[in-house]
């Protein structure tokens, strides 16, 4: 009986402090920001090593080791930072005829990426070789339009994933190029392309009315966009095509872009689309601040870029 | 009793006041970061790719062969030297395999300019050479083109004007890119006949626009990969010596 009477009295004095923690959020509003910080890169084309001295055009620029005292600096002072890759992580020097993509893999857990998309050079060993590799993979592949289910790959990659941050919710779901003409058919055997618009709004529906997301971000493999075909699926034109994507990361293109493009979607409101070139020769950055403050987020979201 | 009472409305007191706490997205900000040697390099990193590195560096370092010139396929109009090494090469080192597997004769090679991956700088060849011409994993394939389709692959060299490989043939064109003379290892093309004819993988599947590999008498993989191949041959050679000649000229 006192026993019972003590474990009663533990709760509400238990409860109370719950009380006066809520109370001091919900009566004195005190504002709050909260920083997601997205970190990406794409086409890395498994540029392990910094560029040389010598060469023509990238000269002592990128490389992993490199890389990973940047992104450390970063996550240092923002620790809710989400790694990104766009693609094409393999084919480009002999790091990848040697071992495979075996080094890329590693070093990429080891940065702590946290998801990736599927370029079509990654299909280049072959839908088997990609799936040999996984094991040294510590991080997720995600792919809303290549349907896997009869290859090797099924149940290894997911459309989408969700993060949480700071009690904040971030939904990420990933693009790839369709694959005629780019990836031979032994090589992507039995993988199938489905349209990028269409499973696009499939995601968004999903990820902000179930998910409840507060961020959407497409990591995209379709290339930024194509001057000679503009009509052709692309960042731009999916931009411009879907809603409630905050931000599109692409690659394929190996578009250098100095700072993020602002589009519109076809609800007018602003995307950001940003790619950062090729070879890890740039790290990009993308700052997302929420705020409780209702007269501040009243006026909107600013975009700096 | 009366504690479980407030417990709940203190629970649901949690829940609208955790509602009423909304977070929304005020601001974003943007920017690109590069990655310059002014960064640290990372030891932890660095050490885990050491061991793959030494080791790639011992093969890529082997000396195979020399060059007496810088070779790059900007260097010849309709047929270049480093064109010409690479179409002679496959046929070199296919020839004998695809004797000895079907029985038949290799007639010539089709390659394209935008496979030459990289130049050949003076000095020495080394499998980082074959590497940087030859990145991709594309293998060897000759394919059995009848003659009419021989024909076809001359429209196509004299319509796109450019300099791909090409060894066994000759083609002259004029001022205005018609054929003047076209020929297979010095004879007049029979249309009749089936030529066999190497290529890699990714043109006979019609890249580039090779579409006149589609048609064909059948496709024989030599399961032999284009790089290996020049790897095969530079250690064979002491020292190349590419020319330009007259395979492929317009007069």
């Amino acid at each position: 009986m006192k026993r019972r009477h003590f474990i009663q009295q533990s709760v509400a004095a238990t409860t109370l402090v719950t009380l006066g923690g809520f109370g001091l959020q919900s009566f004195n509003a005190a504002p709050r920001v909260k920083q997601i910080t997205i970190l990406h890169t794409n086409d890395v084309h498994s540029h392990i090593d910094a560029f040389g001295p010598e060469d023509g055009r990238n000269a002592n620029q990128g490389g992993v080791a490199r890389r990973a005292s940047l992104i450390e600096s970063i996550r240092k002072e923002t620790p809710n930072t989400l790694l990104l890759d766009a693609g094409d992580i393999f084919q480009g020097t002999p790091y990848f005829n040697y071992y495979g993509g075996e080094l890329e893999f590693r070093l990429m857990s080891k940065l702590k990426y946290d998801a990736a998309t599927i370029g079509n050079h990654d299909f280049d060993n072959g839908v088997d070789g990609l799936y040999a590799q996984l094991p040294h993979a510590k991080f997720d592949f995600i792919s809303a339009n290549y349907d896997f289910k009869n290859t090797v790959l099924d149940t290894h990659v997911k459309p989408y994933k969700v993060f949480k941050k700071d009690g904040l919710k971030i939904g990420i779901f990933g693009l790839g190029i369709a694959l005629d003409g780019l990836v031979d058919r032994k090589m992507s055997k039995e993988t199938e392309y489905l349209d990028p618009i269409e499973m696009s709004q499939e995601m968004t529906r999903r990820l902000k009315t179930e998910e409840q997301c507060d961020l959407i971000i497409c990591l995209s493999h379709l290339g930024y966009h194509y001057k000679n075909l503009p009509d052709r699926i692309s960042d731009l034109n999916l931009a411009k095509a879907t809603k409630d994507i905050d931000l599109i990361i692409g690659g394929h293109t190996h578009t250098f872009l100095p700072k993020p493009t602002v589009a519109q979607n076809k609800e007018g409101k602003n995307v950001l689309v940003n790619q950062v070139g090729c070879y890890g020769i740039n790290l990009g950055r993308i700052d997302f601040y929420f705020d409780n403050d209702k007269n501040k987020t009243a006026n909107g979201t600013s975009i700096i870029v | 009793m009366k504690f479980k009472i407030l417990l709940i409305v203190l629970i649901l007191l949690c829940f609208t006041s955790c509602k009423d706490e909304k977070f929304t997205l005020s601001k974003i900000e943007g920017k690109l970061i590069p990655v310059t040697d002014s960064l640290e390099i990372d030891p932890a990193f660095d050490s885990i790719i050491k061991p793959y590195r030494d080791r790639l560096n011992e093969d890529m370092n082997t000396v195979l062969s020399y060059a007496p010139e810088t070779y790059s396929k900007s260097n010849g109009a309709f047929n270049t030297a480093i064109g010409n090494l690479m179409a002679d090469i496959i046929f070199e080192q296919s020839k004998g395999v695809f004797k000895s597997r079907t029985n038949f004769e290799l007639d010539g090679v089709i390659l394209n300019h935008g496979g030459i991956r990289s130049i050949i700088s003076k000095g020495d060849i080394t499998t980082k050479t074959a590497f940087e011409i030859m990145p991709f994993e594309n293998s060897i394939v000759v394919v059995a083109l009848k003659g009419r389709q021989i024909d076809s692959m001359m429209q196509y060299l004299a319509r796109f004007k450019r300099a791909h490989p090409i060894q066994g043939f000759k083609l002259s064109i004029d001022q205005e890119y018609n054929i003047v003379a076209s020929s297979v290892n010095g004879k007049a093309i029979d249309t009749a006949k089936t030529y066999y004819v190497a290529t890699n993988d990714y043109l006979v599947t019609g890249g580039d626009n090779m579409r006149f590999f589609a048609d064909n008498e059948g496709e024989y993989p030599l399961d032999y990969k284009i790089r290996n191949a020049l790897i095969d041959y530079f250690k064979k050679v002491d020292t190349i010596n590419p020319i330009i000649d007259d395979r492929f000229i317009q007069i």
